[in-house]
């Protein structure tokens, strides 16, 4: 079963295309890295699944139909920097929005949804942080309460939009065994990634990207130097330090 | 009810509705859009005035909440279609008052709609504007107008109360989740319209900005939650609306005037004396990093 199936998928903004016909399918328990260059349409990429930008054609299907909202079966992180932490509320309340789309219309959340949430906190171990307010939280903290939050979702596919991005090792590390975890409970987790040497390391399959899709498939067939000099294109002197890298494991 | 006790009640009015509503336009970094609705409703009202011949407030409610939506909706056309969203504002909303302009100076010379009045208001005859409805006592129209719009903006907010906090912090998610964002944004400029007109005859186009976000700017300062950023925020337009009628009864001086300077002395106050956001304490704490 394919949990994920993009067929054909072409995004614009003004008539510039950002993405360019990117074909792939997503087996069901896996992590999956999204590469690519800054530019390449990683977010782009997330964002068209999830129909909140416009495709110019294409079919995206999640698990055999095409995405709806209400089905509940999507998690989604987005990028930290997308919101403002000054926002008065605390970590608690962030990770109950996670719960808003199963509550439904006129609801407010209830005991249940406090109960998931309070438990979700825990898993990313930031439950003593609940009453924070989170501008008070370190970018590490905050990622992780956005993780919580897409927990408290209780998704099948979570995506993840540079959950890496500006925190700390320590968090780093929650971070990929709450992933791994997700996958041994059989959910599917993509994930916009930008370092190169972890990629071998965290990742089940990759999909590489440079506003054209490069290459997608398990890591040990796709991301090789090939793929990777197509996907970066001239910018070398980057791409032998990961060379390296590549070719120790 | 007497002659002052109604003024306190209608600026009260007023200072709630536009302090509720104004908490969200500040979250959302929407300040600047309720100026510009506070400015095109007068295209609303005249038009209002100009299709049904009549100075009823309801038309004109009605006509300002339109008026307002279309400025969202235009704004929003400009914006998605890649002018920069202060620029889609300022074009938008300059032409719709300009339109209002002139067709007021075309064929409403005469009628109690005139410019002065629209963009500064005046709360002073407001008490006497009276209406009778069923077996009700006579009642001001301002104060109808703005029981009103409180009583559905609170039904708004109470309702939609998670719908507009999540689609204020994290759209995308909202939209992910399937909230219709949209819709909510659409909703809120309604709000703000009606909010708007109701306490047009009381504070005018321009003061209204001061009501609609200098409380909620200072309510910002002040916590970190949003039920209670709420709530003060209705405390502070209440606050000023009090104050500012005494402080005009004191000096002589026009009224809604008065209401909306008070606005500003409360925010410049909180923003100074603050205890976690105020620049004092700020300072402050940055001395003490400094020190240690």
């Amino acid at each position: 079963m394919h949990t994920v199936e993009v067929e054909n998928l072409t995004v614009a903004y003004q008539k510039k295309p950002v993405l360019t016909n990117v074909n792939f399918t997503v087996p069901e328990g896996k992590l999956i890295g999204i590469i690519g260059p800054n530019g390449a349409g990683k977010s782009t990429l997330i964002k068209a699944i999830l129909g909140l930008i416009p495709k110019a054609c294409g079919e995206i299907k999640i698990y055999g139909k095409t995405y709806r909202a209400k089905d509940k079966i999507v998690g989604y992180v987005p990028q930290r920097g997308s919101v403002d932490w000054d926002f008065p509320t605390n970590a608690l309340d962030v990770v109950l929005m996670g719960r808003y789309g199963h509550v439904g219309w006129f609801k407010r959340p209830g005991k249940r949804d406090t109960e998931i949430a309070l438990e979700s906190l825990r898993k990313v171990g930031m439950e003593e942080y609940a009453n924070r307010q989170i501008s008070q939280l370190s970018g590490g903290q905050q990622q992780r309460v956005f993780l919580a939050r897409a927990l408290a979702q209780d998704a099948l596919v979570y995506f993840m939009d540079e959950p890496f991005v500006g925190v700390d090792a320590a968090t780093e590390r929650a971070i990929i065994v709450l992933l791994n975890e997700l996958k041994e409970q059989g959910k599917t987790v993509l994930v916009v990634h930008h370092d190169l040497q972890t990629v071998r390391e965290y990742f089940d399959h990759v999909i590489l990207l440079n506003v054209n899709m490069i290459a997608a498939g398990p890591t040990e067939e796709a991301f090789t130097m090939e793929n990777l000099h197509h996907t970066y294109g001239g910018k070398l002197a980057f791409l032998n330090k990961s060379q390296v890298m590549v070719e120790q494991k | 009810m007497s002659y002052e006790m109604w003024i306190l009640v209608i600026g009260s009015l007023a200072g709630i509705s536009c302090g509720i509503t104004g908490c969200f336009l500040i979250l959302r970094k929407l300040s600047m859009l309720a100026d510009a609705i506070s400015h095109t409703v007068l295209l609303g009202i005249v038009l209002a005035f100009l299709i049904s011949q009549s100075m009823n407030g309801f038309y004109m409610l009605i006509g300002a909440t339109i008026a307002g939506l279309l400025t969202a909706f235009f704004v929003q056309l400009l914006h998605s279609s890649g002018i920069q969203e202060d620029a889609s504002i300022g074009v938008v909303f300059t032409f719709l008052f300009a339109v209002g302009v002139i067709l007021i100076s075309l064929f409403a010379k005469d009628v109690h709609l005139d410019v002065d009045h629209a963009l500064m208001g005046e709360i002073t005859f407001v008490p006497w504007d009276l209406v009778q409805l069923g077996i009700l006592p006579e009642m001001p129209k301002a104060f109808l107008m703005l029981s009103m719009v409180l009583v559905i903006n609170l039904i708004i907010i109470g309702l939609f109360y998670k719908e507009l906090k999540i689609t204020s912090f994290d759209p995308q998610m909202a939209a992910a989740i399937g909230i219709p964002v949209l819709l909510i944004h659409y909703l809120l400029m309604g709000m703000v319209s009606m909010t708007t007109v109701a306490s047009f005859d009381s504070v005018g186009a321009i003061l209204v900005v001061a009501m609609l976000i200098a409380p909620g700017a200072a309510a910002y300062l002040l916590t970190e939650k949003l039920s209670v950023m709420l709530l003060l925020s209705a405390g502070f337009g209440v606050l000023a609306a009090v104050v500012g009628y005494y402080v005009a009864s004191y000096f002589d001086v026009s009224i809604s005037g008065c209401m909306a300077s008070v606005n500003g002395v409360i925010f410049a106050l909180v923003f100074l004396f603050s205890p976690t956001k105020g620049l004092i304490s700020k300072n402050f704490s940055m001395k003490k990093i400094k020190i240690e």
